[in-house]
Protein backbone atom coordinates (compact mmCIF):
# COMPACT_ATOMS: atom_id res chain seq x y z
CA UNK A 1 0.00 0.00 0.00
CA UNK A 2 1.02 3.30 -0.46
CA UNK A 3 2.67 5.24 1.05
CA UNK A 4 4.60 3.41 3.09
CA UNK A 5 2.91 5.10 6.79
CA UNK A 6 -0.34 3.33 5.64
CA UNK A 7 -0.35 0.42 8.87
CA UNK A 8 -0.96 -2.90 7.91
CA UNK A 9 -3.24 -4.81 10.19
CA UNK A 10 -3.66 -8.61 9.81
CA UNK A 11 -4.79 -10.14 12.34
CA UNK A 12 -5.53 -13.71 10.46
CA UNK A 13 -3.13 -15.31 11.93
CA UNK A 14 -3.81 -14.00 15.48
CA UNK A 15 -7.75 -15.20 15.48
CA UNK A 16 -7.00 -16.28 18.88
CA UNK A 17 -6.30 -13.49 21.13
CA UNK A 18 -9.08 -12.99 23.71
CA UNK A 19 -7.26 -10.10 25.92
CA UNK A 20 -8.57 -7.19 23.83
CA UNK A 21 -10.46 -6.34 20.79
CA UNK A 22 -9.85 -7.36 17.57
CA UNK A 23 -10.90 -8.02 14.08
CA UNK A 24 -11.99 -11.20 15.36
CA UNK A 25 -12.77 -10.63 18.51
CA UNK A 26 -15.45 -8.30 19.17
CA UNK A 27 -15.71 -8.62 23.02
CA UNK A 28 -13.24 -8.91 25.99
CA UNK A 29 -13.13 -9.36 29.50
CA UNK A 30 -11.24 -6.99 31.28
CA UNK A 31 -9.86 -7.19 34.96
CA UNK A 32 -9.73 -4.70 37.59
CA UNK A 33 -8.53 -4.77 41.07
CA UNK A 34 -9.21 -1.94 43.40
CA UNK A 35 -8.65 -1.83 47.03
CA UNK A 36 -11.60 0.06 48.58
CA UNK A 37 -11.94 0.30 52.30
CA UNK A 38 -8.77 -1.37 52.61
CA UNK A 39 -10.21 -4.49 50.90
CA UNK A 40 -9.08 -5.79 47.59
CA UNK A 41 -12.08 -6.08 45.06
CA UNK A 42 -11.71 -7.81 41.48
CA UNK A 43 -14.22 -7.52 39.11
CA UNK A 44 -14.67 -8.42 35.76
CA UNK A 45 -16.47 -6.59 32.36
CA UNK A 46 -17.33 -7.47 29.33
CA UNK A 47 -15.92 -4.80 27.19
CA UNK A 48 -17.11 -3.72 23.50
CA UNK A 49 -18.75 -1.40 21.53
CA UNK A 50 -20.58 1.11 23.65
CA UNK A 51 -23.03 1.41 20.86
CA UNK A 52 -23.84 4.85 21.18
CA UNK A 53 -27.58 6.64 21.33
CA UNK A 54 -25.92 9.33 18.70
CA UNK A 55 -22.79 7.54 17.19
CA UNK A 56 -19.81 9.59 15.25
CA UNK A 57 -18.69 6.19 13.58
CA UNK A 58 -22.13 5.81 12.26
CA UNK A 59 -23.06 9.63 11.59
CA UNK A 60 -19.33 10.19 9.64
CA UNK A 61 -18.94 7.65 7.83
CA UNK A 62 -17.86 9.37 4.58
CA UNK A 63 -19.24 6.42 2.68
CA UNK A 64 -22.85 5.55 4.88
CA UNK A 65 -20.98 2.28 5.85
CA UNK A 66 -21.89 2.19 8.71
CA UNK A 67 -25.73 1.98 9.78
CA UNK A 68 -27.80 2.57 13.13
CA UNK A 69 -30.67 0.25 13.64
CA UNK A 70 -34.19 1.82 15.28
CA UNK A 71 -33.19 -0.30 18.02
CA UNK A 72 -29.73 1.08 18.52
CA UNK A 73 -27.60 -1.04 17.67
CA UNK A 74 -24.68 0.40 15.56
CA UNK A 75 -23.15 -2.01 13.03
CA UNK A 76 -20.84 -1.46 9.74
CA UNK A 77 -21.31 -2.84 6.54
CA UNK A 78 -18.33 -5.19 5.64
CA UNK A 79 -19.14 -5.07 2.41
CA UNK A 80 -19.05 -1.42 1.69
CA UNK A 81 -16.26 -0.89 4.23
CA UNK A 82 -13.20 0.49 2.76
CA UNK A 83 -10.83 0.32 6.24
CA UNK A 84 -9.94 3.92 6.53
CA UNK A 85 -10.25 3.43 10.21
CA UNK A 86 -12.05 6.98 10.41
CA UNK A 87 -14.76 5.26 12.99
CA UNK A 88 -11.57 4.16 15.14
CA UNK A 89 -10.10 7.55 15.34
CA UNK A 90 -13.47 9.61 16.20
CA UNK A 91 -14.64 6.62 18.22
CA UNK A 92 -14.02 7.94 21.73
CA UNK A 93 -13.28 4.02 22.70
CA UNK A 94 -11.31 3.85 20.02
CA UNK A 95 -13.65 0.32 19.65
CA UNK A 96 -13.65 -0.76 16.08
CA UNK A 97 -10.65 -2.66 15.14
CA UNK A 98 -9.40 -3.06 11.21
CA UNK A 99 -8.47 -6.36 8.99
CA UNK A 100 -5.93 -5.45 6.16
CA UNK A 101 -6.44 -7.00 2.90
CA UNK A 102 -10.26 -7.94 2.33
CA UNK A 103 -13.18 -6.03 1.61
CA UNK A 104 -13.98 -3.64 -1.24
CA UNK A 105 -11.06 -1.62 -1.37
CA UNK A 106 -9.45 -4.20 -3.19
CA UNK A 107 -11.61 -3.97 -6.29
CA UNK A 108 -11.00 -0.11 -5.99
CA UNK A 109 -7.82 1.26 -5.74
CA UNK A 110 -6.08 -0.89 -3.30
CA UNK A 111 -2.91 0.74 -3.16
CA UNK A 112 -3.80 4.46 -2.70
CA UNK A 113 -6.87 4.17 -0.85
CA UNK A 114 -8.77 2.45 1.80
CA UNK A 115 -7.19 -0.91 4.30
CA UNK A 116 -9.00 -3.76 4.73
CA UNK A 117 -12.47 -4.01 6.53
CA UNK A 118 -13.44 -2.28 10.23
CA UNK A 119 -15.01 -4.73 12.29
CA UNK A 120 -16.66 -4.23 16.17
CA UNK A 121 -19.44 -5.92 17.88
CA UNK A 122 -23.25 -5.27 15.81
CA UNK A 123 -25.36 -6.98 18.82
CA UNK A 124 -25.68 -9.92 17.17
CA UNK A 125 -28.32 -7.79 14.82
CA UNK A 126 -29.06 -11.23 13.11
CA UNK A 127 -30.43 -12.84 16.57
CA UNK A 128 -32.07 -9.99 17.27
CA UNK A 129 -34.10 -9.50 14.37
CA UNK A 130 -35.33 -13.74 14.75
CA UNK A 131 -36.09 -12.02 18.68
CA UNK A 132 -32.87 -14.21 20.13
CA UNK A 133 -30.73 -12.58 22.47
CA UNK A 134 -26.36 -11.47 21.56
CA UNK A 135 -24.68 -14.45 21.65
CA UNK A 136 -22.80 -12.94 24.55
CA UNK A 137 -25.72 -12.84 26.58
CA UNK A 138 -26.34 -16.70 26.11
CA UNK A 139 -22.68 -17.39 27.26
CA UNK A 140 -22.59 -15.39 30.27
CA UNK A 141 -22.09 -18.31 32.86
CA UNK A 142 -22.52 -15.13 35.48
CA UNK A 143 -25.41 -13.79 33.39
CA UNK A 144 -23.88 -10.20 34.24
CA UNK A 145 -25.99 -9.05 30.98
CA UNK A 146 -29.60 -7.89 30.17
CA UNK A 147 -30.87 -6.32 26.75
CA UNK A 148 -34.00 -4.16 26.32
CA UNK A 149 -35.24 -0.79 25.51
CA UNK A 150 -32.85 1.70 26.45
CA UNK A 151 -35.64 3.54 28.69
CA UNK A 152 -35.85 0.32 30.17
CA UNK A 153 -32.18 -0.58 31.16
CA UNK A 154 -31.17 3.06 32.14
CA UNK A 155 -34.34 2.55 34.90
CA UNK A 156 -32.93 -1.13 35.72
CA UNK A 157 -29.09 0.37 35.83
CA UNK A 158 -30.94 2.93 38.16
CA UNK A 159 -32.14 0.38 40.06
CA UNK A 160 -29.17 -1.64 40.78
CA UNK A 161 -27.40 1.18 41.30
CA UNK A 162 -28.80 2.07 44.32
CA UNK A 163 -29.79 -0.95 45.77
CA UNK A 164 -25.56 -1.69 45.58
CA UNK A 165 -24.39 2.34 46.11
CA UNK A 166 -23.00 1.84 42.60
CA UNK A 167 -21.91 3.93 39.98
CA UNK A 168 -23.66 3.78 36.14
CA UNK A 169 -21.46 4.82 33.24
CA UNK A 170 -22.91 5.03 30.20
CA UNK A 171 -26.00 7.08 30.70
CA UNK A 172 -24.14 10.81 29.89
CA UNK A 173 -21.01 9.29 28.75
CA UNK A 174 -20.74 10.56 24.71
CA UNK A 175 -24.35 11.55 25.07
CA UNK A 176 -26.01 8.53 26.26
CA UNK A 177 -24.99 4.88 25.31
CA UNK A 178 -27.00 1.91 24.59
CA UNK A 179 -24.52 -0.37 26.55
CA UNK A 180 -24.41 0.49 30.26
CA UNK A 181 -22.38 -0.74 32.64
CA UNK A 182 -23.19 0.00 36.77
CA UNK A 183 -20.37 -1.23 38.76
CA UNK A 184 -20.00 -0.90 42.97
CA UNK A 185 -16.70 1.00 42.31
CA UNK A 186 -16.41 5.03 40.74
CA UNK A 187 -15.40 4.25 37.17
CA UNK A 188 -12.56 6.59 37.81
CA UNK A 189 -11.26 4.35 40.43
CA UNK A 190 -11.74 1.38 37.92
CA UNK A 191 -10.62 3.71 34.55
CA UNK A 192 -7.13 3.86 36.46
CA UNK A 193 -7.10 0.05 37.68
CA UNK A 194 -7.92 -1.24 34.41
CA UNK A 195 -5.23 -2.03 31.18
CA UNK A 196 -5.92 0.50 28.71
CA UNK A 197 -4.46 0.74 25.28
CA UNK A 198 -4.94 -0.26 21.47
CA UNK A 199 -7.99 -2.49 21.68
CA UNK A 200 -8.94 -2.07 25.17
CA UNK A 201 -11.35 1.05 26.03
CA UNK A 202 -11.05 3.30 28.85
CA UNK A 203 -13.94 3.85 31.30
CA UNK A 204 -13.29 7.84 31.35
CA UNK A 205 -15.68 10.34 31.30
CA UNK A 206 -16.29 10.97 27.72
CA UNK A 207 -18.14 14.51 26.54
CA UNK A 208 -20.87 14.50 23.40
CA UNK A 209 -18.46 14.75 20.74
CA UNK A 210 -21.37 15.33 18.34
CA UNK A 211 -22.91 18.29 20.21
CA UNK A 212 -20.33 20.87 19.04
CA UNK A 213 -21.35 20.28 15.45
CA UNK A 214 -25.07 19.82 16.35
CA UNK A 215 -25.02 22.97 17.53
CA UNK A 216 -24.68 24.59 14.18
CA UNK A 217 -27.64 22.77 12.89
CA UNK A 218 -29.47 25.86 13.96
CA UNK A 219 -26.77 28.28 12.61
CA UNK A 220 -27.67 27.04 9.42
CA UNK A 221 -31.66 27.39 9.76
CA UNK A 222 -31.10 30.73 11.21
CA UNK A 223 -28.49 31.74 8.51
CA UNK A 224 -30.79 32.10 5.54
CA UNK A 225 -33.28 34.47 7.79
CA UNK A 226 -30.15 36.64 8.84
CA UNK A 227 -29.09 36.74 4.88
CA UNK A 228 -32.73 38.23 3.71
CA UNK A 229 -32.53 40.54 6.93
CA UNK A 230 -28.78 42.07 6.01
CA UNK A 231 -30.18 42.62 2.72
CA UNK A 232 -33.48 44.22 3.66
CA UNK A 233 -30.78 46.32 5.58
CA UNK A 234 -28.57 47.36 3.12
CA UNK A 235 -31.33 47.88 0.75
CA UNK A 236 -33.37 50.33 3.56
CA UNK A 237 -29.66 52.38 4.36
CA UNK A 238 -29.47 52.60 0.19
CA UNK A 239 -33.04 54.39 0.08
CA UNK A 240 -32.57 56.16 3.09
CA UNK A 241 -28.80 57.43 1.64
CA UNK B 1 -8.57 70.96 -12.79
CA UNK B 2 -8.18 70.20 -16.22
CA UNK B 3 -11.58 70.71 -17.06
CA UNK B 4 -14.15 68.64 -14.62
CA UNK B 5 -16.53 69.56 -12.71
CA UNK B 6 -15.44 68.71 -8.56
CA UNK B 7 -18.30 67.76 -8.04
CA UNK B 8 -18.38 65.26 -10.46
CA UNK B 9 -15.18 64.30 -9.80
CA UNK B 10 -15.57 63.53 -6.78
CA UNK B 11 -18.50 61.26 -7.70
CA UNK B 12 -16.12 59.30 -9.95
CA UNK B 13 -13.91 58.58 -7.43
CA UNK B 14 -16.04 57.63 -4.55
CA UNK B 15 -18.59 56.15 -6.26
CA UNK B 16 -16.97 53.51 -9.18
CA UNK B 17 -14.23 52.22 -7.30
CA UNK B 18 -16.53 51.56 -4.51
CA UNK B 19 -18.57 49.85 -6.30
CA UNK B 20 -15.31 47.86 -8.03
CA UNK B 21 -14.64 46.72 -4.38
CA UNK B 22 -17.74 45.85 -3.06
CA UNK B 23 -17.56 43.38 -6.03
CA UNK B 24 -14.54 41.78 -5.39
CA UNK B 25 -14.72 41.70 -2.02
CA UNK B 26 -18.32 39.54 -2.28
CA UNK B 27 -16.20 37.56 -5.15
CA UNK B 28 -13.43 36.15 -3.09
CA UNK B 29 -15.79 35.79 -0.10
CA UNK B 30 -17.86 33.84 -1.89
CA UNK B 31 -14.70 32.15 -3.16
CA UNK B 32 -13.48 31.43 0.21
CA UNK B 33 -16.16 30.03 1.75
CA UNK B 34 -17.00 27.88 -1.25
CA UNK B 35 -12.92 26.92 -0.52
CA UNK B 36 -12.97 26.18 2.70
CA UNK B 37 -16.38 24.06 2.16
CA UNK B 38 -14.82 21.70 -0.08
CA UNK B 39 -11.57 21.57 1.73
CA UNK B 40 -12.94 20.76 4.70
CA UNK B 41 -15.35 18.16 2.99
CA UNK B 42 -12.45 16.44 1.48
CA UNK B 43 -11.02 16.33 5.01
CA UNK B 44 -14.02 14.71 5.92
CA UNK B 45 -11.78 11.50 4.32
CA UNK B 46 -9.29 9.78 5.75
CA UNK B 47 -6.76 10.87 3.67
CA UNK B 48 -5.20 14.04 4.26
CA UNK B 49 -3.25 12.05 6.94
CA UNK B 50 -1.97 9.56 4.89
CA UNK B 51 -1.01 11.57 2.14
CA UNK B 52 0.88 13.70 4.64
CA UNK B 53 -0.99 16.89 4.28
CA UNK B 54 -2.02 17.33 8.20
CA UNK B 55 1.85 16.79 8.09
CA UNK B 56 2.29 20.54 7.17
CA UNK B 57 3.01 22.81 9.62
CA UNK B 58 -0.32 24.97 10.28
CA UNK B 59 -2.41 22.10 8.46
CA UNK B 60 -2.60 19.85 11.39
CA UNK B 61 -6.19 20.48 11.51
CA UNK B 62 -7.09 18.65 8.60
CA UNK B 63 -6.62 15.53 10.19
CA UNK B 64 -8.81 16.70 13.19
CA UNK B 65 -12.01 15.18 11.94
CA UNK B 66 -14.18 16.55 14.47
CA UNK B 67 -12.56 20.23 13.66
CA UNK B 68 -12.79 19.86 10.27
CA UNK B 69 -16.02 18.41 10.95
CA UNK B 70 -17.38 21.84 12.70
CA UNK B 71 -15.73 23.85 10.62
CA UNK B 72 -17.80 22.61 7.78
CA UNK B 73 -21.20 22.91 9.22
CA UNK B 74 -19.81 26.45 10.17
CA UNK B 75 -19.10 27.43 6.33
CA UNK B 76 -22.09 25.77 5.03
CA UNK B 77 -24.31 28.40 7.41
CA UNK B 78 -22.28 31.00 6.18
CA UNK B 79 -23.06 29.81 2.30
CA UNK B 80 -26.01 29.95 2.94
CA UNK B 81 -26.80 33.24 4.56
CA UNK B 82 -24.52 35.00 2.32
CA UNK B 83 -26.31 33.76 -1.15
CA UNK B 84 -29.59 34.13 0.72
CA UNK B 85 -28.20 37.53 1.50
CA UNK B 86 -27.00 38.13 -1.74
CA UNK B 87 -30.23 36.60 -3.45
CA UNK B 88 -32.12 39.45 -1.93
CA UNK B 89 -29.96 42.12 -2.47
CA UNK B 90 -30.30 41.43 -6.40
CA UNK B 91 -34.42 40.70 -5.77
CA UNK B 92 -34.68 44.23 -4.40
CA UNK B 93 -32.22 45.85 -6.73
CA UNK B 94 -34.13 46.96 -9.66
CA UNK B 95 -33.49 45.54 -12.88
CA UNK B 96 -31.53 42.62 -11.37
CA UNK B 97 -34.75 40.33 -12.17
CA UNK B 98 -32.73 39.22 -15.32
CA UNK B 99 -29.78 37.96 -13.80
CA UNK B 100 -31.79 36.06 -10.60
CA UNK B 101 -33.38 34.49 -13.72
CA UNK B 102 -29.91 33.89 -15.40
CA UNK B 103 -28.55 32.35 -12.08
CA UNK B 104 -31.46 30.49 -11.66
CA UNK B 105 -30.87 28.97 -15.32
CA UNK B 106 -27.03 28.44 -14.60
CA UNK B 107 -25.87 24.98 -13.68
CA UNK B 108 -23.53 26.78 -10.67
CA UNK B 109 -26.91 27.62 -9.57
CA UNK B 110 -28.28 24.16 -9.81
CA UNK B 111 -25.02 22.33 -8.90
CA UNK B 112 -24.85 24.51 -5.64
CA UNK B 113 -28.32 23.81 -4.73
CA UNK B 114 -27.92 20.14 -4.91
CA UNK B 115 -25.06 20.27 -2.42
CA UNK B 116 -27.02 22.23 0.19
CA UNK B 117 -30.08 19.75 -0.35
CA UNK B 118 -27.76 16.95 0.17
CA UNK B 119 -25.74 18.79 2.84
CA UNK B 120 -28.83 19.50 4.72
CA UNK B 121 -29.86 15.70 4.38
CA UNK B 122 -26.91 14.78 5.78
CA UNK B 123 -26.93 17.49 8.83
CA UNK B 124 -30.44 15.98 9.60
CA UNK B 125 -29.18 12.74 9.66
CA UNK B 126 -26.53 13.27 11.69
CA UNK B 127 -28.95 14.88 14.49
CA UNK B 128 -29.21 12.63 17.82
CA UNK B 129 -32.30 9.82 17.29
CA UNK B 130 -32.55 10.10 12.96
CA UNK B 131 -32.54 7.42 11.51
CA UNK B 132 -32.25 6.76 7.72
CA UNK B 133 -32.47 3.44 5.92
CA UNK B 134 -28.86 2.53 4.91
CA UNK B 135 -29.83 3.12 1.03
CA UNK B 136 -30.75 6.33 1.73
CA UNK B 137 -27.55 7.32 3.32
CA UNK B 138 -25.28 5.94 0.98
CA UNK B 139 -27.45 7.70 -1.84
CA UNK B 140 -26.72 11.02 -0.05
CA UNK B 141 -23.87 10.41 0.65
CA UNK B 142 -22.41 9.28 -3.07
CA UNK B 143 -24.79 12.10 -4.30
CA UNK B 144 -22.66 14.68 -2.59
CA UNK B 145 -19.47 13.82 -2.77
CA UNK B 146 -20.53 13.72 -6.65
CA UNK B 147 -21.95 16.93 -7.01
CA UNK B 148 -18.59 18.40 -5.26
CA UNK B 149 -16.42 16.29 -8.33
CA UNK B 150 -18.89 18.43 -10.47
CA UNK B 151 -18.40 21.42 -9.16
CA UNK B 152 -15.11 21.86 -8.70
CA UNK B 153 -14.83 20.33 -12.82
CA UNK B 154 -17.98 23.19 -13.84
CA UNK B 155 -16.08 25.83 -11.83
CA UNK B 156 -12.79 24.92 -13.16
CA UNK B 157 -14.11 25.52 -16.58
CA UNK B 158 -15.51 28.49 -15.96
CA UNK B 159 -12.31 30.00 -14.38
CA UNK B 160 -10.24 29.20 -17.23
CA UNK B 161 -12.63 29.55 -20.03
CA UNK B 162 -14.21 32.44 -18.51
CA UNK B 163 -17.70 31.04 -19.20
CA UNK B 164 -20.75 31.87 -17.13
Amino acid sequence: MYPSRVRVEDWSEKQDVSDRLTPYNWLFIQHAVVTVNGKEVELTLPRMCMHCVNPPCVKLCPWGAAVQEENGLSRIDSDLCLGGSKCRKICPWHIPQRQTGTGLYLDILPSLAGNGVMYKCHRCYRLLEQGEVPACIEACPEQVQSIGPRDTMVRKAHEIADAIGGYIYGEHENGGTNTLYVSPIPFNILNGAIEKGEGRPHFALVKDRMADANSLAAAMLLAPVAGIAAAIGKAFRQIRG
Amino acid sequence: MNGIDPAMQSTKENIVPEQIQTRDAGYYVYGFILGMLVLTGFAQMPIFKRYYIADIPGLAWLGNFYATHWMHYLFAALLIGYTTFLATTHLLSKGKWRSIQAAAGSMHFWILSGLILTGGLLVVRNLPNMHFPATFIILIDLSHLTLVMVFLVHSGFRFFFRRR
